[in-house]
This record gives structure tokens, C-alpha cells and sequence, in this order.
């Protein structure tokens, strides 16, 4: 049981990485990877809605699932995610104005993030459950903050290089991201507890 | 003659790929075959142009605070749509884009311009907005799915291009692939747009 907890942990950080092999959520990725401290906020925001997504959107499924209206799923799900993401935003405004401060602009962002969307679906497809399901939408989160935080680090540091003046801005960002890519497609041989 | 430009805007000038940069996700995910690009190119055009026509067609009695989740049922009604058809006649597809259909709900492209364009202009102006965008959508996804298919398989719609002995580069249909193409697919574009803009300059210097 543990084992494969920590098979997919380790499976959804490094393995099927949300950015460089499942290919979800580039546009945040090449969005808000600017600044370092922008893709720090967005990481924390994305990890915990998508921990709570994994959670709600698993119990919502059971209920689709139990009624045989399984079709609704992607109309119930996006749904589910906005709302919910609303409800943080506005709790996390009248609680905890810090944390409201330092992720505030980033969660609205992220209800059009196919991240969020993307895990909880998988999640279904995958066949988890519950308990696999927040540890795959938790580690899943913590693999994008992992890709936008290195390409931040790496993109702060470009302002000062000499680039083709063609490439500047979106298309070395892509390049980037391929070179990392690359170097992400060596996790894909680890054997790794199913 | 507006209207042919509203049509060709999406198309090439402000091709929703290369840009205005939305919808990534499914771009570098499908684009590993031309079959598979030219079926998410149809299924996404679909939805955009029916979303344009509807969200277009409410825009006035919308309330402004909730448009975004109005939009988002109408854009998951329509995906859900896709999804049943592709479903029911069209298995092989639809196991090939797999998570990317629902997925379309999400797509960037088809929030961006409800909002930037269906709710602020008529119902044939948003047609022909999706129509252009969706084919500059479709136009995007087959550029690189060829090149993608080409040098990663050898393949063209599933037939050889070169002898059997030609080696493919299987790292064009792995996930890097998708992102070295697209960036250099999109440094060529600002390339050809700078140089286009070079000549017009000096075409006009000449003349003075």
C-alpha cells in the first residue's frame, strides 16, 4: 500500500511529469515562469488546489458514477474546480489576508489551468482511489512547481544572454523547455513500485 | 471586405499558436501524427465556433460578474457533445486524444476569444472569428505534426516517406520534440514577420 503510494508519488513528480511528458498546464508554465518569486506563489497555489481538486472531484465522480450520468463528468468537473477555486479565494480573503496576499493573483488564474482539470480526469481514468487519488494530485503539483520554478531560475538568468533576436521572449522559452525535457526523458526507464 | 478580414485575422496574423500563445497543451500532445492533429483541429474548431455563435448571441443579457462561468457551461456543453459523437463513431481517435478532449474545456483558446471577442461582437463576426481561428488552429497543429511525423517516424498519414533505411529521429515524437518544434517553429515566424517589416521600411525610404 505504501509502496505504490510512493510509486506514484515519485511516478507523477519525475516519470510523467505534468509539463514535460503529459504536455498539461504549458500555458501558466510559459506565462508566469518570469519571475522567480511569481512561480513560487503560482507552485503553492497550483499544488493546493490540486490536492483539494483530486479529493472533491473523486467524491463527486462516486456520486455521477452511483446516479449513471458518468457523461457528465467534464461539464460536472470544471464546474466543481471553479467554484471551488472561488470559494478558496474568498475564504482565504476574510481569514488568512497574508496568504491571500502572496497567492491572491494566481488563483483565478488557475481554474482555466488544464492541470487541475487534467489530474482530476486522470484520476478517474487511472482508476485511483480516494488515498491515490490526493497523493497523485498533491505529487502531480508538486511536479509542475518543480518544472516552472527551474525554468523561473533559468529565464531570470536569460535576460542577460545574448539571444537571436528572432528567439527572444516564447520561442527560447520552448527551447528551454525541450532541452529540459530531454533530460526529464531519463527518468522514464526507473522501475518503480506499482 | 471586413469581414474577409475578421475571417483571415485568426488565421495567419494572429495565429492563435504561434501568436497569441493559447493552447499549448493539446498542440505539443497531438501533434506526434498528422491523422491525430487534423482530428483535435476539427473537434476544437467545432466547439470554438459554436461557443462564438451562443456566447455572442447572450452577450446582452449575461449578468458581467458571472459571464466567465456562463461561458465555461456553454464551452462544456459543446465539448461534451464532441466527446459522445467521437465516442460513438469515431473509437480510434478518440482513444488517440484520450484526456485531451475533455480537456478542450480548458483550452485557452476558446475562453480567450469568447472574452475577447464573441462578448463584444455580433453573431456572423464571431462565426467567422471561430472559423478563422480554428483553421489557424488546424493550420498550426498539421505544420507540426508533419514535421513531427517526418523525421520521427518516417511517416507521412501512416505511409513512408523516405527508404525503410532512412534513420527516424524518435526523439522528434517524444515530448521534446513537441517543444523544440514549436519554439523554432515560432522563431522562423518572427523572423519572416521582421524581415517582411524590413523591406516595407526601406520600400518606403526609397520612395522618399
Amino acid at each position: 500500500m505504501l509502496a505504490s503510494l510512493f510509486g506514484i508519488f515519485i511516478a507523477s513528480i519525475f516519470v510523467n511529469n505534468f509539463v514535460f511528458s503529459r504536455f498539461l498546464g504549458i500555458c501558466p508554465y510559459v506565462g508566469v515562469s518570469k519571475k522567480l518569486d511569481s512561480a513560487i506563489g503560482m507552485g503553492m497555489a497550483v499544488i493546493f488546489v490540486m490536492t483539494m481538486a483530486s479529493a472533491i472531484t473523486w467524491g463527486v465522480q462516486q456520486v455521477l458514477v452511483k446516479y449513471g450520468i458518468g457523461y457528465y463528468q467534464t461539464i460536472v468537473f470544471i464546474l466543481v474546480i471553479a467554484a471551488f477555486v472561488q470559494l478558496v479565494e474568498m475564504f482565504f480573503q476574510k481569514t488568512i489576508p497574508a496568504l491571500y496576499q502572496a497567492l491572491g493573483i494566481y488563483l483565478p488564474l488557475i481554474t482555466t489551468n488544464c492541470a487541475v482539470l487534467g489530474v482530476a480526469v486522470l484520476n478517474i481514468t487511472d482508476k485511483r482511489n480516494f488515498i491515490e487519488s490526493i497523493v497523485q494530485g498533491f505529487s502531480s503539483g508538486v511536479g509542475f512547481t518543480l518544472a516552472l520554478v527551474i525554468m523561473a531560475g533559468i529565464r531570470e538568468r536569460l535576460e542577460f544572454a545574448d539571444i537571436p533576436k528572432s528567439l527572444r521572449g516564447m520561442p527560447i522559452a520552448f527551447i528551454i523547455a525541450g532541452l529540459m525535457a530531454i533530460a526529464f526523458l531519463g527518468f522514464a526507464g526507473m522501475k518503480l513500485p506499482r | 471586405m471586413n469581414q474577409f478580414k475578421v475571417l483571415t485575422n485568426g488565421i495567419w496574423k494572429e495565429n492563435p499558436i504561434f501568436v497569441i500563445v493559447l493552447g499549448m497543451c493539446p498542440t505539443l500532445a497531438v501533434s506526434t501524427a498528422v491523422e491525430n492533429a487534423i482530428g483535435m483541429g476539427i473537434a476544437a474548431s467545432f466547439v470554438l465556433i459554436m461557443s462564438n455563435i451562443i456566447i455572442s448571441m447572450i452577450r446582452g443579457f449575461v449578468p458581467n460578474k458571472i459571464r466567465i462561468p456562463c461561458f465555461i457551461v456553454v464551452i462544456a456543453s459543446f465539448v461534451v457533445l464532441v466527446e459522445l459523437v467521437l465516442k460513438a463513431y469515431f473509437m480510434p481517435l478518440y482513444q488517440a486524444l484520450g484526456i485531451f478532449i475533455p480537456l478542450i474545456v480548458v483550452n485557452c483558446i476558446i475562453l480567450g476569444r469568447a472574452e475577447a471577442f464573441a462578448s463584444k461582437n455580433g453573431v456572423m463576426a464571431s462565426f467567422l472569428d471561430g472559423v478563422g481561428m480554428g483553421l489557424g488552429f488546424t493550420l498550426a497543429l498539421v505544420i507540426m505534426a508533419t514535421i513531427r511525423e517526418i523525421l520521427g517516424l518516417n511517416k507521412f498519414f501512416g505511409l513512408l516517406v523516405f527508404p525503410k533505411e532512412f534513420p527516424a529521429a524518435a526523439i522528434m515524437i517524444l515530448p521534446p520534440g513537441g517543444f523544440l518544434v514549436v519554439g523554432i517553429l515560432m522563431g522562423l515566424y518572427v523572423w519572416n514577420k521582421n524581415r517582411l517589416r524590413l523591406k516595407q521600411l526601406n520600400a518606403e525610404k526609397m520612395k522618399c
